[in-house]
């Protein structure tokens, strides 16, 4: 039995510069799928609310799609079968965050879909009153209120997106929790970084969150 | 793509039964962890609505707590971490005579995780209960437990049941991540098999397949249930 | 007369050489030229062949020789300084990440057998050992029958965990309970913590697992060989103009007696991380050195 005396810290902080380098790992990757799947999202939000049956149809698969199957399987597909495909190599960090982009724009996608039907009909039908084409009127007048509106839900999935970065475990790609549990192997220190593992992701999303929750309150103000 | 195709190789011996098998302890361990979901979810969402606010204070902890650490970091916990924090001879116990180690860690874990996020979905549910109506009951005389009993946990729970359908499907997904502490799931099978065979297309595919056959089963399912513990006026309308 | 055509026979030679060189790069080489970057699969627990040194950069005899033959490349494809990219691979990636073209080279210990040679090629064997099992000295294992009632943990996509397996079939060994791990460090760290009465893999990694652990005394090495595994350097199938690369590197380091320099510093002194291995070369291991070692 391992009390919390016999907890060896001096461990974690020879690693600290180490899992330093796996945090900017881990935040990149996020930051990067967050910017590039709720762009991707956004389009098949209004794919999925065109009125063109095409569009309709390729949004609704894709989400359909994605949202049935483990990000694991796809965290896989990407790092091992699609480079055999593409008959190139596909550096691990781009295969992972293609992976995170495609699978969680199914998630955005659903969000924004949300964030555009709140938007009353009638600013749309004003926009093309006032001559504006479709894609002004959506740039100009719906997408920007949608993604205010949504912007606590978009930050919270965002959160959870950081989170499921710790996957990439899997594939070997050296984030923060692929580099705790190297060093903690290394070191047969498995309950030390484990817990400290734990405890850094707590304390960022948890204040991520409570951001998130403030930020929603003065908005409803 | 210079790939030698083989379909085949999946209903051949072993690998046939490989699939099998994990398809089996992917839905085995989905729903056993979603029995500890769903009534752990249900007291702690339940506690989070209550006016004693020690009981609101440990059960608000409890969702922050399993909700802000990402799975993966808990599966090591249950599994690395905490037989070594108990008394040694639990630990050992843990360790060796309970009966499928990984398997049981990955459904506590899973169990564990899931239930904060139903708690959540419960607490929402019984929370856009009018205040009236509990006022009304205990105006009518029922104690509290009482109004939770016949009022606001009846009602609420048929409000949430297209977010618990997609909670259900989320563990589903969530337990391929058993494979990381050994358990010989669904995903853990198709890796085994491309490692035997070096068929990596045809194991991924199948597997892939596998995966969106049983959501819409699961899917499917749950639309029946809804349709049946709908209450007219009440919840979200679903859009055409 | 002789002594002129040698020259001119060189001199045509040098510039034939430097002349295909220039055009006809294909598969890995063009690859590498093109990209300036060689991707290197390393291992993170097999020690001393590839492991994660004290400043958590792979380092080992796996490594050493790999880096030997990425300066090779490097003068092949004429480039002066090649950027090397470290991939982590496990025994479950390391086959499909060579197979997809996404590591040029893989430095670890992998055995060289022929079903694998449907998906991959080999450099030369550098290497060679064989599936045994490292248990506790209180456990009362001393061979694989003894197995029985007991757990082992076996590392997924390894010849060792197919081995055991199929000495548990062939040999008819009741309940013998089986933990299946990433890599030998979560193997080792199962023995460790008491999940598992033994971990099994090829004697010489067992030997640096020892060589790392908190009580190396409490453990030793036991039973005979259950398989045979000549090791190599792993790299992409039917690109045999990447391969005479990596083998005209090892054979150089085998005809100049290098290797054993090379061999020493990693088996018979203290490595970092951990103390001496104290395993001599041998018979069989230099008579392979000597075999291998081509003329130019």
């Amino acid at each position: 039995m391992i009390m919390l005396g016999d907890f060896d810290f001096g461990v974690i902080v020879t690693a600290l510069p180490y899992l330093w380098d796996g945090m900017q790992l881990s935040l990149l990757l996020t930051g990067l799928a967050a910017v590039g799947s709720i762009f991707l999202g956004t389009l098949l939000a209004l794919m999925r609310l065109s009125s063109i049956r095409l569009f309709q149809w390729i949004g609704a698969i894709w989400v359909n799609f994605f949202r049935s199957l483990p990000l694991l399987l796809v965290i896989f597909w990407f790092y091992f079968l699609v480079p055999l495909i593409v008959q190139g190599q596909v550096d691990a960090f781009e295969s992972a965050l293609i992976g995170f982009v495609l699978f969680e724009a199914a998630y955005f996608c659903e969000i924004m879909r949300s964030g555009i039907q709140s938007i009353s009909r009638g600013q749309a039908w004003s926009g093309y009153a006032l001559g504006l084409k479709y894609s002004q009127t959506m740039r100009y007048v719906v997408l920007p209120q949608a993604f205010r509106n949504m912007l606590p839900i978009l930050l919270t999935q965002t959160i959870i997106l950081f989170q499921d970065t710790s996957l990439v475990f899997v594939v070997g790609l050296a984030d923060f929790m692929t580099s705790a549990v190297t060093v903690a192997q290394r070191d047969s220190r498995l309950v030390e970084l484990y817990v400290f593992a734990a405890l850094v992701y707590f304390v960022m999303c948890y204040f991520a969150s409570l951001s998130v929750k403030i930020l929603q309150k003065k908005m409803h103000k | 793509m210079n790939y030698n195709w083989n379909w085949g190789i999946l209903f051949e011996e072993p690998y046939f039964d490989w699939l099998v098998s994990g398809v089996e302890w992917t839905l085995f361990v989905s729903a056993v962890a979603w029995i500890i979901a769903f009534s752990l979810g249900s007291i702690v969402g339940v506690a989070r609505t209550v006016d004693s606010v020690p009981i609101r204070a440990v059960a608000t902890a409890y969702v922050e707590l399993f909700r802000n650490i990402p799975l993966i970091v808990q599966m090591f916990l249950w599994f690395y971490v905490v037989p070594e924090m108990v008394p040694d001879d639990w630990g050992r116990w843990m360790k060796r005579d309970m009966p499928f180690p990984e398997a049981t860690s990955a459904i506590f874990c899973l169990g564990t995780y899931t239930a904060s996020r139903v708690a959540e979905q419960v607490r929402a549910g019984i929370e856009s209960i009018p205040v009236g109506q509990r006022a009304a009951g205990l105006a009518m005389g029922l104690t509290t437990v009482q109004v939770y009993r016949y009022l606001l946990v009846p009602v609420g729970y048929r409000i949430i049941v297209p977010p618990l359908t997609s909670e259900f499907l989320t563990i589903f997904k969530n337990s391929s991540l058993a494979l990381t502490i050994g358990v010989a799931e669904l995903l853990y099978q198709a890796r085994q098999i491309e490692n035997y065979t070096f068929q990596g297309f045809e194991a991924f595919t199948s597997v892939t397949l596998i995966y969106l056959v049983l959501t819409m089963i699961v899917v499917a399912l749950m639309v029946s249930v809804e349709e049946k513990t709908k209450i007219p006026g009440y919840g979200i309308q679903k859009d055409k | 007369m002789i002594k002129k055509i040698i020259a001119a026979a060189a001199a045509l030679a040098v510039f034939g050489a430097a002349n295909a060189g220039a055009a006809d790069f294909y598969g890995t080489l063009k690859k590498i030229k093109d990209s300036g970057t060689i991707v290197v699969g390393h291992r993170e627990s097999s020690v001393p062949f590839a492991y994660i040194g004290p400043d958590n950069k792979p380092i080992g005899y796996s490594i050493d020789l790999c880096m030997k033959i990425v300066d090779a490349v490097a003068k092949e494809v004429g480039v002066d300084k090649l950027n090397v990219k470290l991939v982590p691979v496990t025994p479950q990636t390391r086959i499909p990440l060579i197979a997809n073209g996404n590591i040029n080279i893989e430095c670890g210990s992998t055995t060289n057998n022929l079903t694998r040679q449907k998906q991959v090629d080999y450099a030369l064997t550098t290497f060679i050992t064989g599936t045994k099992i490292l248990a506790k000295k209180t456990s009362g294992i001393k061979e694989v029958e003894d197995l029985a009632g007991k757990a082992i943990a076996l590392a997924q996509g390894t010849t060792n965990e197919r081995a055991i397996k199929n000495a548990i079939k062939d040999l008819g060994i009741k309940d013998v309970k089986i933990l299946s791990v990433k890599d030998h460090a979560e193997g080792f760290l199962a023995l460790e913590t008491d999940r598992v009465d033994a971990y099994s893999t090829d004697h010489i990694l067992l030997f640096g697992l020892i060589s790392k652990a908190k009580k190396p005394a409490d453990y030793e090495v036991v039973g005979r060989f259950v398989s045979f595994d000549p090791y190599a350097l792993m790299l992409p199938r039917d690109d045999s103009a990447m391969r005479l690369v990596a083998n005209r590197t090892l054979a150089g380091l085998f005809r100049s007696g290098e290797i054993l320099d090379i061999y020493n510093k990693w088996f018979m002194k203290p490595i970092p991380g951990g103390k001496a291995l104290n395993v001599p070369a041998g018979d069989t291991l230099e008579t392979n050195f000597a075999v291998q070692a081509f003329p130019k």
